[in-house]
């Protein structure tokens, strides 16, 4: 499937999220006003707002430019008896997104799919940047654990449901197990990469003055490595949506969430209620991108120069 | 006793190279010595070993390393602390309380001639503030003995005389043991007590000299006769040096 990225090309803080719609960066933009903390706030903003249209109008007139050729799909390519394949957007607004008893089981579905991927990104940051820290303490847990790292990365996690739901069943921990599985890579790579790349200088500093492993670790290759772990952080976050909703599809017991309801609706031929679905499984995954960007601005956007990591 | 002395010092790295052969010399408090010396002579190498970073193969080293002050030629500004927060790093990790750190580097910022950019990160300063700040972190210990390793490299003409200047008035109020690295022979002139020049590798030492002049030094200085006619004696050493 093509939501693991290949284990050989890997680099961990470059390593975009494939399947995530880029709809721009959030923090890309404003990064001349934190670039020069004495310029007036007014006026960077003022900047900002007159840069507007020219951020904004582009995606605008793509958007415009789809719908009308989705449109021309459904009236002129399609003829009337299979219309149902593709409906004509107004009618999937209506039906799917302005009927609320219609659209409330959508959203429910969504939040319960939503809850699965937060539990299961919770426990691979946790279990990722542990293992991370080990890690980077001593080599030898980096040279035992990282070939069964890139293992457990390198299944197709199509390959392992079966084996999921014959363990542990088809209930709620079977999603979150895949998204745990889907997810861990990445946070586990990018912040063992980010703790190791403190400059050898900031070393020597913290060894002249006798810091000991606990302080060098706190002061100087956590903060380090902050960068690096929100890159992994905003690729994880995206996995585990995708992995909540896969594990949704296949497992059926316990609350129904979004990958259940695409499979109904997909079975039903219900295209108006399949698309809405789907849509909104894509602004989940949208919402979650763009609020790592927001959390990672937030921490270290006042210092951090996107450069600086490369190098 | 010296504050900083080298006795018969020689190191040669796992893979071979053999950086420097039969060092000996000794910094005293109040003295200022400068050590000019080809790129790749060993000069850093003999900080690091004066420093504890590195272990030398031959010789032994007496110094107090309890607060020995060492700047680097990279400023090492840690981005994520601002300026202040940076500045308070050293005291941080000797253990000072919170409101003396914060005196202290204010106290040091003011010295160096940063102030106002207390509250700036790294990312925002120019490539001299960023030194005068490693500096300045280097300053809150106060210490006996300063290490640099070519610290105004990469600025300008006129940044790094204002940075000697600077520096020396430095030594003339802390009266600290100075060992100075550099590849300019006017900075090493204008701030030392006493210029040493290395050979090329394996470094030894082939020269010094003793520089008169009292302190506080004028940046006019630059101009006397009898500073020129020092500063060719150094250069006439340091050529030899590369044959
Ligand atoms: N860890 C090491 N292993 C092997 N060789 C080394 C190591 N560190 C330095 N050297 C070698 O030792 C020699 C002296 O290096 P050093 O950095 O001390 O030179 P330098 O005089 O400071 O040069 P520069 O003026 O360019 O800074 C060089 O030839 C260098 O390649
Ligand atoms: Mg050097």
């Amino acid at each position: 499937m093509t939501t693991t990225p290949d284990v050989a090309d890997y680099t961990p803080a470059a390593a975009p999220a494939p399947e995530m719609p880029d709809l721009g960066d959030p923090d890309s933009s404003g990064e001349d006003s934190a670039l020069d903390p004495s310029a007036p706030p007014s006026a960077s903003k003022r900047i900002r707002v007159a840069d507007l249209p020219r951020m904004v109008l582009p995606p605008m007139l793509l958007g415009g430019a789809l719908i009308t050729f989705w449109y021309y799909i459904t009236r002129i390519v399609l003829d009337e008896t299979r219309r149902f394949l593709l409906p004509y957007p107004h009618d999937v607004l209506q039906v799917g997104f302005l009927e609320w008893d219609k659209f409330s089981i959508i959203l429910k579905a969504l939040g319960s799919s939503a809850k699965v991927a937060g539990i299961g990104l919770a426990i691979a940051i946790t279990i990722g940047m542990l293992l991370a820290m080990l890690m980077s303490q001593a080599k030898i847990f980096e040279r035992a654990l990282f070939p069964f790292m890139v293992t457990v990365q390198a299944i197709p996690i199509l390959a392992i449901v079966p084996l999921i739901s014959f363990w542990w069943g088809t209930g709620q921990p079977s999603r979150v197990i895949v998204c745990v599985i889907i997810s861990l890579f990445p946070i586990l790579m990018n912040t063992l990469f980010g703790l190791q790349s403190a400059e050898r200088g900031m070393h020597d500093l913290f060894t002249l003055h006798h810091a000991g492993r606990l302080t060098r670790l706190r002061k100087l290759m956590f903060p380090a490595a902050l960068p690096a772990v929100f890159a992994g952080l905003r690729i994880s976050a995206g996995l585990s949506v995708i992995g909540a909703i896969v594990g949704d599809f296949f497992f059926g017991r316990g609350e129904i969430g979004i990958g259940q309801r695409i499979r109904r609706y997909a079975f039903q031929l219900d295209g108006e209620e399949l698309l809405t679905a789907v849509i909104m499984s894509s602004v989940l995954g949208v919402v979650v991108f763009w609020t790592f960007g927001l959390i990672q601005k937030l921490v270290i956007g006042k210092w951090y120069e996107p450069q600086a990591i490369s190098g | 006793m010296s504050t900083l002395s080298f006795d018969g010092i020689g190191m040669v790295f796992p893979d071979g190279t053999e950086a420097l052969t039969d060092i000996s010399f000794t910094v005293d408090k109040g003295e200022f010595v400068t050590v000019v010396g080809p790129s790749g002579c060993g000069k850093s190498t003999l900080l690091r070993i004066a420093s504890g970073l590195l272990e030398p193969t031959s010789g032994a080293v007496a110094v107090d390393r309890d607060r020995l002050g060492y700047v680097f030629q990279d400023p090492t500004l840690l981005p994520w602390r601002t300026v202040r927060k940076n500045i308070e790093l050293l005291p941080e990790l000797h253990g000072v309380g919170k409101a003396e750190r914060r005196r202290l580097a204010l106290d040091t910022i003011e010295l160096v001639g940063l102030t106002g950019f207390e509250n700036h990160y790294p990312k925002s300063l120019s490539g001299g503030m960023r030194m005068r700040a490693s500096l300045a972190r280097t300053l809150t210990l106060k210490p006996p003995v300063f290490l640099f390793d070519e610290p105004f490299g990469a600025v300008d003409q006129i940044t790094r005389e204002r940075l000697n200047e600077e520096t020396q008035q430095l030594f003339q109020h802390e009266g600290f043991a100075g060992l100075f690295i550099t590849h300019s022979i006017a900075e090493a002139v204008f701030m030392s007590t006493r210029v040493l020049v290395m050979s090329a590798r394996p470094g030894r030492i082939i020269a010094g000299f003793e520089v008169p002049f009292g302190y506080p030094r004028r940046p006019e200085l630059r101009f006397d006769p009898e500073f020129a006619l020092l500063s060719g004696d150094v250069s006439q050493a340091l050529r030899g040096s590369y044959s």
